[in-house]
């Protein structure tokens, strides 16, 4: 597939934004900023970056609990997430929904979700929106091992695929749901298997390869405009931190062994797509640098631009219930 | 004004609403052949693009009603009392808190149609009258009409209302009759309760099916001399508190008759505000007639035990009068 060269930069540069927000989370929530639980998304930037630049500002994602990077990697506006995350008035949910919650309803983020796998009959929905509607946009989901064994995901794969909806099942296979091995919890080699009993294409993917995990969302978006009907798509990849912020009794040992995440860290998806770009021709060592610096820069921003956000004020306890109001008891 | 059926009703209800917005369009299980009768005639006249029947995947289709609203369609759901247990997450979870919890970003105006279906042995798994559950959990509004004229004008209120709606329709209702205005905008608003009797010594707040039964109650106690004035209050969330505390201020006595099992029930609402609210109002204790707090039993024999009914109410209003 040729790749436009910009994609291919901004590919890199919205890898860095989400590795660099998430360093700075870390950083931030380390020295006492905000207490609340925030899941690192470090070390699988290239599945969101690669899937959401194949969709259209038009088209809708949903998300989960790890919930930086989809909004981010689709273009989300990094000054309102982390006020978001500093339960400030600035951010993205008026200090509403904090980490779990992102959303950016005017370029399609219909929301992060707390509940594991809660939001993939919610996407499925939009897509069949776009269904009735005849409209042309798509609606994809990004979901975890984890919770591909919920009833949800297994429910809205089977009526997106006999309504043959518009939608583009992600699943991140990051391997762990929390400390549980994916391969104790699913029955199958791989989550994208189980497309066969959805009659739907399941799409296995290198997930530290931003350019594979692109090249397969433009596939299935294509066929989801075309009407043939959603696909299930796997980013095999690897979480760097442990499940949440904060989690501390959590201790890496007991689940994973240090050999493993070094193994991981060697096919880093920031590293591979940089090499590959130098390599190509298309950025130099100091292009990469500055990216790299640039996006902390902004990162940094945002950090300050949280910091100097307002929190609510008491009033706004009771606002945003209903869209057509009625009292409160 | 047309003398017309609960559930017809609701069928013309759906079908003006879908008429006038094609943004509207419903789905649930065997709708399209109408096995509860009120989606007849729906899929002939709307096409299998706007009436569709779903899997047996509850969660799922609550959910994708969820989503459908969230980019701009008005979907309606038809479903069952007792199958929302399998959809709790998308109804708690989404429809509920997606609004608050995105900072007023979202706008879901999805319509929830759900039967109860209780009182003639369908048993522990299939007669829930659920409505206080969600009463409990903010951001649904909680509908439960009890005539076929505020079946019709509550049904077409929630389909334009922006946010999320349940309707609790009371299957002891569906073969009622009453006068049903002719008007497409024949709208009821919510948070407006009915007065569907008026009187003097005693008032009766009753809910969903519950009102047949306080109306057959007020009309005994008036041919003892006792004036009881019957409210319904139509919608639970929100809930018109002030035509209950004029009334209980009116008649210093209160009993509220709930179909729901009585802990925590709406008539457990409704009489803790009054005891609040219009507590120097009571000349006599509160009276809660609810459902007994034990599961559905089968029986005949046993299952007409647990519901108020007339006797149980005017049982309770002479309570009330004795202090």
């Amino acid at each position: 597939m040729d790749i436009n060269k910009d994609i291919l930069v901004l590919m890199l540069e919205r890898m860095w934004l989400i590795r660099n927000f998430e360093l700075k989370v870390m950083e931030v929530h380390s020295a006492g900023e905000f207490a609340a639980a925030a899941h690192p998304y470090i070390g699988e930037e290239a599945v969101a970056v690669g899937s959401c630049l194949a969709l259209k500002d038009t088209d809708y994602i949903a998300g989960n609990h790890r919930s930086h990077g989809h909004p981010i990697a689709k273009g989300g506006d990094i000054n309102r997430a982390m006020a978001e995350l500093y339960g400030k008035v600035d951010g993205y949910c008026k200090g509403k929904g904090g980490s779990m919650h992102l959303a950016d309803f005017s370029i399609g983020i219909l929301g992060e979700s707390g509940i594991v796998g809660s939001s993939v009959p919610v996407a499925t929905g939009a897509g069949l929106a776009s269904k009735i509607g005849g409209d042309d946009f798509v609606s994809m989901v990004f979901f975890g091992d984890g919770a591909s064994n919920q009833g949800a995901c297994h429910e809205s794969m089977n009526l997106a695929s006999v309504w043959n909806l518009p939608v583009i099942f992600l699943c991140e296979n990051n391997q762990f749901a929390v400390t549980t091995s994916f391969k104790d919890t699913v029955a199958v080699d791989h989550v994208s298997d189980r497309a066969a009993a959805y009659n739907m294409p399941g799409v296995l993917v290198d997930g530290q390869d931003c350019i594979a995990m692109y090249e397969a969302t433009v596939q299935a978006v294509d066929r989801a405009r075309k009407g043939e009907g959603p696909t299930l798509i796997e980013g095999l990849t690897y979480r760097y931190e442990e499940h949440s912020l904060g989690l501390g009794r959590v201790r890496r040992g007991e689940y994973r062994s240090q050999e493993d995440i070094d193994e991981w860290k060697k096919r880093d998806p920031i590293h591979i797509h940089q090499e590959r770009l130098i390599s190509q021709g298309i950025l130099t060592t100091e292009d990469c640098k500055k990216i790299e610096d640039d996006t902390m820069k902004r990162c940094e921003d945002a950090v300050e631009f949280a910091r100097n956000s307002e929190f609510p004020k008491p009033e706004e306890v009771f606002e945003d219930m209903w869209a057509n109001p009625i009292p409160l008891p | 004004m047309t003398q017309t059926v609960f559930i017809e009703a609701i069928n013309h209800a759906t079908k003006e609403e879908m008429r006038k917005d094609s943004n509207v369009f419903i789905m649930g299980e065997d709708i399209t052949l109408s096995v509860y009768g009120a989606t007849q005639d729906l899929l002939s006249e709307f096409g299998d693009t706007r009436v569709l029947d779903t899997p047996l995947s509850e969660n799922g289709f609550v959910g994708a009603a969820v989503g459908a609203s969230l980019v701009g369609k008005r979907p309606l759901v038809e479903t069952v009392s007792s199958f929302m247990w399998v959809a709790m997450d998308q109804f708690i979870s989404q429809a509920a808190k997606m609004r608050y919890m995105f900072g007023g970003q979202a706008k879901l105006p999805v319509t929830f149609r759900v039967s109860m279906l209780y009182g003639s042995g369908a048993a522990a798994h299939h007669s829930d009258r659920n409505y206080p559950m969600f009463m409990n959990m903010p951001g649904m509004k909680i509908i439960v009409p009890s005539t076929p004229a505020d079946a019709k004008g509550l049904l077409k209120t929630a389909i334009r209302d922006d946010d999320p709606c349940i309707v609790f329709e009371d299957g002891n209702l569906y073969g009622t009759r009453g006068e049903v205005p002719d008007d497409d905008d024949h709208l009821v608003p919510f948070g407006v309760a009915s007065i569907l009797k008026p009187g003097t010594d005693v008032t009766i707040v009753a809910i969903a099916g519950g009102v047949i039964h306080a109306l057959a109650a007020a009309k005994e106690l008036e041919s003892q001399g006792v004036s009881a004035e019957v409210i319904d209050p139509r919608t639970l969330v929100p809930l018109d508190k002030k035509t209950i505390l004029d009334s209980v201020e009116k008649t210093g006595r209160l009993v509220v008759v709930d179909p729901a099992h009585k802990v925590c029930s709406a008539a457990s609402e409704i009489s803790s505000i009054v005891a609040q609210e219009g507590f120097w109002s009571l000349q006599a204790p509160i009276q809660k007639v609810a459902a007994e707090q034990v599961h559905i039993p089968y029986s005949q024999a046993l299952e007409k035990l647990i519901y108020p009914d007339k006797d149980k109410i005017i049982s309770a209003v002479n309570n009330t009068l004795e202090s």
